[in-house]
Order: structure tokens, then C-alpha cells, then sequence
């Protein structure tokens, strides 16, 4: 299984060839990035103010896309486990938050719930968020983790197989959420504490949970998974495995206990996410095929298991969605429409060029 | 293939020839809503297993490409919602696969130059990818899609006789059957075996792999096309949620239960899987909101996830296994790989033997 293209299997007769039609590809690329930036500077200059909150969106869903995403690559990148049901984890985990923020921490305000605003009495404490998130968390990091010993601890090593059995689950889960917490789309609340926006330089008014929890947690994550991936010796052994397996077995390590661990990382950040991307956007069924198709579009740019490919692909994929949704209008056509089109060719792009990604490396 | 040589044929013209007279025995609900639903799904799921039996390439694309199908034939013919065009049908038939087809072999040229899981995965964005297409551009896929849809002479009003239809959708099987397995036999076919198998061998005999996967890409695709046009028909309507990532997946469970690495299961797949949809629902103990009769995708989930913890070959496979017990000595589950390795091993004997 390994790559399309390692140079040593094509003939050589075909190198030439191949070679130049890269570079023209390469060439139309270009062209097309550098068009879109100059299109981007135009409308951005066009509304400077609009252009910061754009782009602020982008970056915040970039985020999200992120934490999602880098736990997809990770449990890629050490065990070739797809995980398809990483989606139905990042929905779960929303729906297990907001069950018991609604359960636990349900503070009527005045007027006995007979208010017909709904909602606006109700307050939140600061833990009526922290408490749910880090539960949630670790209840989808223990599924995570039970998943992998029941269902695919015995097969290492068959990737189809694999990934049928975690779709097969993702069908379960996505019927079961249905089931349990309805077709109705929900979101957990933010404490009533916090504010609703931050003002920023240049007059620009900014999402608070957005742009400084969302923003915050992934930059933490980011931080964090870099230090654990190149500083610990749990870290090393991951590396390890990414290159060599066998090797690593070999030499007297427990690549049981490393592939559980990184799984349970993987699962604790699609839970992660889940709560912040149920504060964030919303927790409906659709929502778990939205973020495995997020997270797939995410490690197909950046390269499967790469970490650093993860953050560059979130962020194209989550720009590349906020500038599209607002500033695919030229003149009186309205293409926004359209938008899941660039996505397309975002994607289309990256693998023409790079089939394995922008990080990737061969199997 | 299950049967060998002469058998194959004598196996598949009698159980043509059950089918032809399904619709004197089975009531018209039961030959529209179970039979000819599992042979326009068989259609769409054969297009899955030819990829993943012969090329080695199991893709998630074949749901969107048929919704592409669909939504070209809707929009090309009259029809309530969507562009409305209004072609006659058979015009619109030939623009909606020459559409569809033509974005099947775009999608191979990307995805062929992957493989393995890697292909799996980028066939299933491009297929999600499609789906949030048409969910956005209303102005193709109507306001919850497109409705009373012109069809040709052919199939009649399925609604008061379901026969037109069945038994056009019965030739169109067999068609894409004996098609796909003639396909597999041509020096194209052979040669797509061969790189299944053995990519890096191929492509030092000068093939050009990519080029061969993506032809073989663009064929599957129009055997997707085919059955999208047959699911237009039958459903009479098209919309985006028909082509959902569900939908994607139960053409996946379907090929997967009749067993990935021999064409028939797909239609072996599709009739299970029309069969519990209808039924299950009755059968289905009550377990408070867990399971029921509202619980489908519970119960076909976990079918599916049985199969694919038992048999890899799906039901296909388990019937094979079966009958070869001892010529095949099969470790608990073989790989994926070592499945097709089997199927592989089972071939030539059956084009030898024709």
C-alpha cells in the first residue's frame, strides 16, 4: 500500500514527462492562489472591518477544525486506523455536555419559567460549562479507548476492515444520538459571566467565546501536543511507531499501551471539540458527518498524521469556508451558493500536486 | 464465479428466469418496494464491488455520482422544481450519464493517484462533497428536492404497475452483470487484476497504472450513473437527502454484506438489505428508545457490523468459505487483502474454464 508515485517504481521513461506536467500544474496553481489573494485584498479593502471579523471566523473555525482533526491524524498516523466514527465522537461528546449542563445546572431565574423568553432567565455558573466539558471529555475518551480494544485491537493492521467496522459504529451512534437527544438542533450554553463579545483594535467587534476560548483552547492544544509529541518519552515512542512499528515492539516497548494512549488522546479531542463546537456552532444530528468530513478534508491537505499538516490544513480548509461564504459575490451574482465548491477544490488542488498531502509521507 | 463455467451461465439464466416471473407471483408491493429496489441497489453497489474486486479500489464516490446522475436527469426533464429543462426522457437520459460519467473519470484522475485507505477516504469526501453541493444550490435540487419527474414510455406509471419498471430494471442488471464480468475478462480487465495485485510489477511492464485505474474509475461510474438514472425512476423524485452520507454508506453495507470481492453479492447485499428494511421494522423487539421499529439504521448497523466482524467476504464470502472449507484454509478473518488475494486465486480458474 505504498504511495502512487515513490520514485523508484516508475519507469524511467515516464519521469520527463510526469515532471512537466507537474510543473504546469503547478504553474495553474500558482496563478489561481495568487488571483485569489488579489481578490481577497480587493474586497477586504473594499470593508476592512468586515474583512478582520471574516477572517476571525475563519481562524476560530479553524480552531475547532483543528482540535477535531488532530485527533483523527494522531490515531492515523500511529496505528493506520481510520476512524470513522471520530464524527459520531465529536457529536457525542456535545450532546453528553449539554445533557448534563441542562441536568445538573439548570438555574431557573425569576419568574418560575413562565417567562416567554425562555432561555434569557436561565443563568449559568462558570462551572455549569467546565464541569460538563471536562466530564464529557473523558467519557468519550474512555469510549474512545473501548472501541479500540473491543473492536480493533485484534485486527491491527487490516485498514479496510478497520474502517468498516468504525462506519459500522458511526451508523449505530448517529441512530442512537438520534434516538436519545432528538432531531432538533441544540447548544450548550457559555456561563452568563462571561461576555458576549471583546471589542478590538480598529473598532472591530468579536465573538468572545469564539475568538478567545475557541481560539485559546486550540492554540493550548496545539502547544500541548507538539510538547507531548516531541518532548516526552511517551512522545517518542509515538514517533517511533509512526516510522516502525515492529521495531518498536521489538525493542521491548508495549505498543498495546501506546496504541490505547494515543487513542484515548484521539478520542479526548474529538470529545474536546464536540463541547466547544456544541457552544460554538450547534450539536444536530449531521453534525458528526460534518466534522469526519471536516476532519478528513483537514488530514487529506495536511497529510495523514502529520500534527503540523493538521493546523495548516484546518486553517486553509476554515479560511477557504469563511471568505467563500462571503465573498463569492461579484457584482450582482451571488455565487455563495456555491462555496462547497472551492472546499472541492482546495481538496482537488493539494492532491493534484500532492497526492499524499502537504505532509504526508508514505505508508 | 460461485458456480464455475457452464454452471455460472445455467445459474444465472435460471435465476433470471425466477426473477422474470417474480411479478405473476409476488404481490405488486413486494416486486416494487423489495425486488426492484434491490436490483437498482444491486446496480449501484455492483458499481462498488467491480472497483473493489477487480481494481483493488474500495470507493464511497459511487452515491455521489449517481446523485449526480439523478439530479442531471431531473433537472434535464420536466419535472417540478430544479431547472426543469424539459428534454424528452431519452435525451436526458444519455446528457445524464454522458454528465456523470464524465465527473466519475474527473474524480478517478485524483483519487486513482491514491490508494488503499487513502482512496477510500478521498471517495467518501468527494461523495459528502456532493451531497452539500446540491444541498446548497437549491436552484438544481428544488426546495426539498425535485419532484414528478417525466419518465420515458419504457417504465409506464410504476405507480399503478410496477412491472415496465421492474422488468427494465431486471434487464438493466443482468446487463451490467454479464457487462462488468465480460469487462473483467478483456485485456483492460486483466490487466486492472493484475495491478490490484501487484502495482509496483505492473508499472515496471510499462503499464500506466493511473491512467488504468482511472478508466476503470470512469466505468464504475457509469454503471453509478445507470443506477442513479433506475433510483430517479423508481422514486419517481430526487433529493439531496437521498444521497446523503447514509445513503453512502448503505450502498457500502450493502456491497459489503453480499461480500466486496464477487459481483453477484452486491445483488445478493441488496436484496438482504431491501428485505430488512421492510421487515425488520416488525420483528424488531422493543427496547425502550434504544431499539424498536423507529431503529433501522440500529439494526442495520449492527448487521453490517456482524458481517464485517465475521466475514470480510461478506454473505457471499461465508458461503464460499463454507463450500471450501477445506480447499481454503481461511485464518479467523483474513485481511482484506488476503481476501482479494483469494478472489484473485478464483478467477482465472473461472475465465479458464469459460
Amino acid at each position: 500500500m505504498d504511495s502512487a508515485g515513490p520514485a523508484g517504481t516508475i519507469p524511467e521513461t515516464e519521469l520527463p514527462a510526469g515532471a512537466e506536467r507537474w510543473s504546469a500544474q503547478r504553474v495553474v496553481l500558482s496563478a489561481l492562489a495568487v488571483l485569489v489573494v488579489i481578490w481577497l485584498l480587493v474586497k477586504g479593502a473594499d470593508d476592512p472591518r468586515k474583512f478582520a471579523v471574516v477572517s476571525l471566523n475563519g481562524l476560530t473555525l479553524a480552531a475547532l477544525f483543528f482540535v477535531v482533526a488532530s485527533g483523527f491524524t494522531l490515531i492515523f498516523g500511529l496505528m493506520r486506523v481510520v476512524n470513522m466514527a471520530h464524527g459520531s465522537l465529536y457529536l457525542l461528546g456535545g450532546y453528553l455536555a449539554l445533557e448534563m449542563q441542562d441536568r445538573w445546572f439548570k438555574e431557573e431565574g425569576g419568574g418560575l419559567g413562565l417567562s416567554l423568553s425562555g432561555n434569557d432567565e436561565t443563568s449559568y455558573s462558570l462551572l455549569a460549562w467546565v464541569v460538563p466539558l471536562l466530564l464529557a471529555t473523558a467519557i468519550i475518551g474512555v469510549i474512545g479507548v473501548l472501541i479500540q480494544q473491543v473492536f480493533l485491537r485484534w485486527n491491527q493492521g487490516q485498514d479496510l476492515r478497520q474502517a468498516l467496522i468504525t462506519i459500522a459504529l458511526s451508523v449505530i451512534f448517529a441512530d442512537q444520538m438520534l434516538a436519545a437527544f432528538g432531531g432538533i438542533s441544540k447548544d450548550i450554553k457559555t456561563p452568563t459571566d462571561w461576555p458576549t463579545s471583546i471589542n478590538l483594535p480598529g473598532d472591530v467587534r468579536f465573538g468572545f467565546f469564539r475568538g478567545v476560548v475557541v481560539l485559546g483552547a486550540a492554540l493550548l492544544i496545539g502547544a500541548g501536543l507538539y510538547l507531548l509529541i516531541k518532548k516526552t518519552r511517551f512522545g517518542k515512542i509515538v514517533r517511533a511507531g509512526v516510522d516502525d512499528r515492529d521495531m518498536v515492539s521489538a525493542l521491548g516497548i508495549n505498543v498495546q499501551l501506546v496504541f490505547a494512549g494515543a487513542f484515548l488522546i484521539g478520542a479526548l479531542l474529538a470529545g474536546f471539540g464536540g463541547v466547544l463546537g456544541g457552544t460554538m456552532i450547534a450539536l444536530a444530528p449531521g453534525e458528526d458527518t460534518s466534522f469526519l468530513l471536516s476532519s478528513l478534508i483537514v488530514v487529506i491537505i495536511g497529510g495523514m498524521g502529520s500534527l503540523g499538516g493538521a493546523a495548516i490544513g484546518a486553517l486553509a480548509l476554515g479560511l477557504v469556508d469563511a471568505y467563500a461564504d462571503v465573498y463569492l459575490v461579484f457584482g450582482d451574482t451571488d455565487l455563495t451558493n456555491y462555496s462547497i465548491l472551492l472546499t472541492f477544490a482546495l481538496l482537488v488542488g493539494v492532491l493534484a500536486v500532492r497526492p499524499l498531502g502537504l505532509f504526508g509521507r508514505p505508508a | 464465479m460461485i458456480a464455475h463455467g457452464r454452471n455460472a451461465w445455467l445459474l444465472l439464466a435460471a435465476v433470471v428466469l425466477v426473477a422474470a416471473l417474480a411479478p405473476f407471483v409476488f404481490s405488486e408491493f413486494f416486486v416494487s418496494v423489495i425486488l426492484t429496489k434491490a436490483l437498482w441497489l444491486g446496480v449501484a453497489a455492483a458499481s462498488l464491488t467491480f472497483l473493489s474486486a477487480y481494481g483493488g479500489m474500495v470507493s464511497l464516490a459511487q452515491v455521489g455520482i449517481y446523485g449526480v446522475a439523478g439530479m442531471a436527469y431531473a433537472n434535464l426533464v420536466l419535472a417540478d422544481g430544479g431547472n426543469a429543462a424539459a428534454w424528452a426522457p431519452w435525451p436526458a437520459v444519455l446528457g445524464a450519464l454522458l454528465i456523470a460519467t464524465a465527473v466519475g473519470l474527473g474524480f478517478g484522475a485524483i483519487a486513482s493517484r491514491s490508494e488503499g485507505i487513502y482512496f477510500l477516504m478521498i471517495t467518501l469526501a468527494f461523495s459528502v462533497l456532493i451531497f452539500y453541493f446540491f444541498s446548497q444550490v437549491t436552484s438544481l435540487s428544488g426546495f426539498g428536492g425535485v419532484n414528478n419527474l417525466d419518465l420515458p414510455g419504457l417504465v409506464g406509471e410504476p405507480v399503478q404497475d410496477p412491472a415496465p419498471l421492474y422488468y427494465t430494471t431486471l434487464v438493466v442488471s443482468v446487463l451490467v452483470f454479464v457487462g462488468l464480468r465480460y469487462a473483467s475478462r478483456t485485456p483492460f480487465g486483466l490487466a486492472l487484476q493484475g495491478l490490484r495485485d501487484e502495482p509496483a510489477r505492473m508499472r515496471a511492464l510499462g503499464f500506466d497504472v493511473t491512467r488504468h485505474r482511472m478508466l476503470a474509475f470512469g466505468l464504475a461510474a457509469f454503471v453509478a450513473a445507470i443506477a442513479g438514472l433506475l433510483s430517479v425512476w423508481y422514486n419517481r423524485r430526487i433529493s439531496p437527502g437521498s444521497i446523503n452520507l447514509a445513503q453512502t454508506i448503505d450502498v457500502l453495507i450493502i456491497a459489503v454484506v453480499g461480500g466486496l470481492y464477487r459481483l453477484e453479492g452486491a445483488w445478493v447485499g441488496a436484496l438482504v438489505y431491501a428485505l430488512l428494511d421492510n421487515y425488520s421494522r416488525e420483528y424488531t423487539p422493543e427496547i425502550g428508545n434504544v431499539l424498536g421499529p423507529g431503529r433501522f439504521n440500529t439494526v442495520i448497523g449492527i448487521v453490517f457490523l456482524v458481517i464485517v466482524l465475521l466475514s470480510p467476504g461478506g454473505l457471499v464470502g461465508l458461503w464460499e468459505s463454507g463450500r471450501e472449507r477445506l480447499a481454503r484454509r481461511r485464518p479467523g478473518g483474513g485481511s482484506p487483502r488476503n481476501a482479494v488475494g483469494a478472489g484473485s486465486e478464483g478467477d482465472p480458474a473461472t475465465s479458464g474454464a469459460n
